[in-house]
């Protein structure tokens, strides 16, 4: 039973974390907005002026903008189907009787801990590279030509790179969630002599439903801000900018202060709809 | 017989899983091998897999280069500084929720596990202002403040979970002998939550270690980490294959090897304890 004592001690030692990142999310937030509403360009600082929803209008009106939204969403989505549908692929084959699991494993989940501009600088140059690149080898051995991925398929090269780093996290979640399959369930579908594709509808998929929206809520919180892979890549361009590196241009590159920041309220208000949902997921597990 | 059919589909299933788990790993070990080829040999084609003129060169040369050491330094002062620090505010925070709850405790782990999700685009410009303002940029105490904040959700969470594991009744015999709060947490607590703390810490390394997003565009020289230098190698002038490899296999051996360690508490500490 906890003392007065022990609650007020509980609440002197919460406080220093609560504060800090009470101010790391409510002064950055705050500058964000205030930004967002000025004409402000650091190559004239004295210039600035209240435009209220302008930079909005602006920002939502480029076509810019509209194509890094659409970029955005096709990497999230490609990158989602690609690395939950072959993680839980490799997480049923990983599931089975097989010798050496634990070597199997680890080399699964390698690629996650790859930093983002290592994997990024490997696959475009030694794999996707059109002259030299392995992939090119591969093709004209079998007697096709080879992609130019980066400037034929360049957002598919992405999705493919940031494929790689995820579908490790996929697998290993969800090899955890089937492992935590009841035994005697196992063996009463089999008795019964549930076939194959039954007894991964009925029985599996409904045990790890849960394990797949959360790789799915956390992909998502972690895709919607990838950046390095585009930086070291393609550096932008038409086909892959998304909404991070459209506001790391406008600051960057136009020095568009209240531009970028509306731009980031846009992102925050695309996150936040996620976390929307990942939050209460994680809190009714807080309960059980 | 149904022995002898098990047995084959044991062994079929094996290669079937040995065969994707290569070929997913399969690029890193082409990184691995091209790291101590001559460049010559790094573009050749056809590829030479394991029979070429093995040097080391290259890992000389990335010292050269771009200064390895540096990066390599400010990479581990930033991801083991940022977290010890945030421990430190962590620790105590877990502590109170986890056994001096209050009503709000529910309501403030997922407020913090919300901070978490705040796009670091989105406030991207506030930052970077304030950075300039205070002449953060390309400073080690800026970025690694960033990282500890950017962390400190996770740490909590994580602490929070395992601390939740330990009874309470111990922690109240020892205020019953009369141990004082900061003796029951150093000399009762910690020494039980020594390996839950640990692997927190080994994660949020990791997470530190390859963060990318404010090392690239906050860092440039002076407190630029390993993914910075990695970044450099993007616009190369000439050959440069096998030494991007090795300074690529530099960069992500420590960290490979912590995460091989940690992979069960990965999976837990990334999924916020909703899969365990």
């Amino acid at each position: 039973m906890a003392t007065q004592q022990t609650k007020t001690a509980g609440r002197l030692l919460v406080a220093p974390s609560v504060i800090l990142l009470f101010l790391w999310m409510i002064v950055p937030l705050a500058m964000t907005i205030y930004f967002s509403t000025l004409n402000y360009n650091l190559l004239n600082p004295d210039t600035r002026s209240f435009i209220g929803l302008g930079n909005y209008l602006d920002f939502l009106s480029d076509p810019d903008f509209i194509g890094a939204l659409e970029n955005t969403l096709i990497l999230v989505a490609s990158v989602l189907v690609l690395s939950v549908g072959g993680g839980i692929l490799v997480a049923l084959l990983m599931d089975q009787p097989i010798y050496g699991q634990n070597v199997v494993r680890v080399m699964v989940i390698a690629p996650f801990f790859v930093m983002p501009t290592v994997s990024a600088l490997i696959w475009k140059n030694m794999l996707m590279n059109p002259v030299s690149g392995l992939f090119a080898w591969i093709a004209t051995s079998i007697g096709l030509t080879p992609i130019d991925w980066f400037t034929n398929y360049p957002m598919l090269a992405v999705v493919l790179i940031v494929t790689w780093q995820w579908l490790p996290f996929a697998s290993l979640i969800l090899l955890t969630a089937l492992q935590s399959l009841d035994e005697e369930q196992k063996e009463a579908a089999m008795l019964d002599g549930a076939k194959a594709v039954n007894y991964f509808f009925y029985i599996v998929l409904p045990h790890i439903a849960r394990a797949v929206t959360v790789v799915v809520l956390i992909e998502t919180i972690f895709l919607l801000n990838v950046f390095a892979e585009i930086r070291v890549t393609t550096n932008g361009g038409e086909a892959t900018t998304n909404i991070p590196f459209r506001i790391f241009e406008l600051a960057t590159n136009a020095n568009d202060v209240g531009g970028a920041a509306a731009g980031g309220i846009v992102a925050v208000v695309l996150a936040n709809i996620v976390a929307f949902f990942l939050v209460r997921m994680i809190g009714k597990n807080l309960e059980a | 017989m149904a022995l002898k059919q098990t047995m084959g589909r044991r062994v079929g299933l094996t290669a079937a899983a040995w065969l994707v788990g290569f070929l997913i790993f399969f690029p890193i070990l082409w990184m691995f091998l091209t790291s101590f080829k001559t460049e010559g040999d790094a573009y050749a084609i056809p590829p030479k897999f394991l029979f070429f003129q093995w040097t080391t060169e290259n890992y000389v040369e990335v010292q050269a280069r771009s200064d390895y050491l540096l990066h390599a330094f400010n990479s581990i002062i930033l991801s083991v500084g940022a977290n010890v620090v945030g421990l430190l505010f962590a620790i105590p925070a877990a502590w109170s929720m986890s056994f001096a709850p209050t009503k709000r405790t529910k309501d403030l782990l997922m407020w913090m596990l919300s901070t978490k999700m705040m796009p670091g685009a989105g406030v991207f410009m506030a930052i970077y202002f304030l950075f300039l303002q205070a002449h953060l940029l390309d400073s080690r105490w800026g970025v690694g403040f960033l990282l500890m904040m950017a962390n400190l959700p996770i740490v909590v969470w994580m602490l929070y979970t395992y601390f939740k594991e330990i009874p309470v009744d111990i922690l109240e015999a020892a205020r019953m002998d009369g141990a004082s709060l900061s003796r029951e947490i150093i000399y009762v607590l910690a020494p039980m939550a020594v390996p839950g703390i640990a692997s927190t810490m080994l994660l949020a390394i990791i997470l530190s270690w390859n963060e990318a997003f404010w090392t690239l565009n906050l860092t440039n020289v002076n407190a630029a980490p390993l993914t910075n230098m990695i970044a450099s190698f993007s616009s190369p002038e000439g050959d440069f294959w096998a030494l991007l490899s090795a300074a690529s296999v530099l960069a992500i051996a420590p960290i490979l090897i912590l995460g091989w360690f940690s992979q069960r508490q990965l999976v837990r500490g990334l999924t916020f304890g909703a899969v365990k």
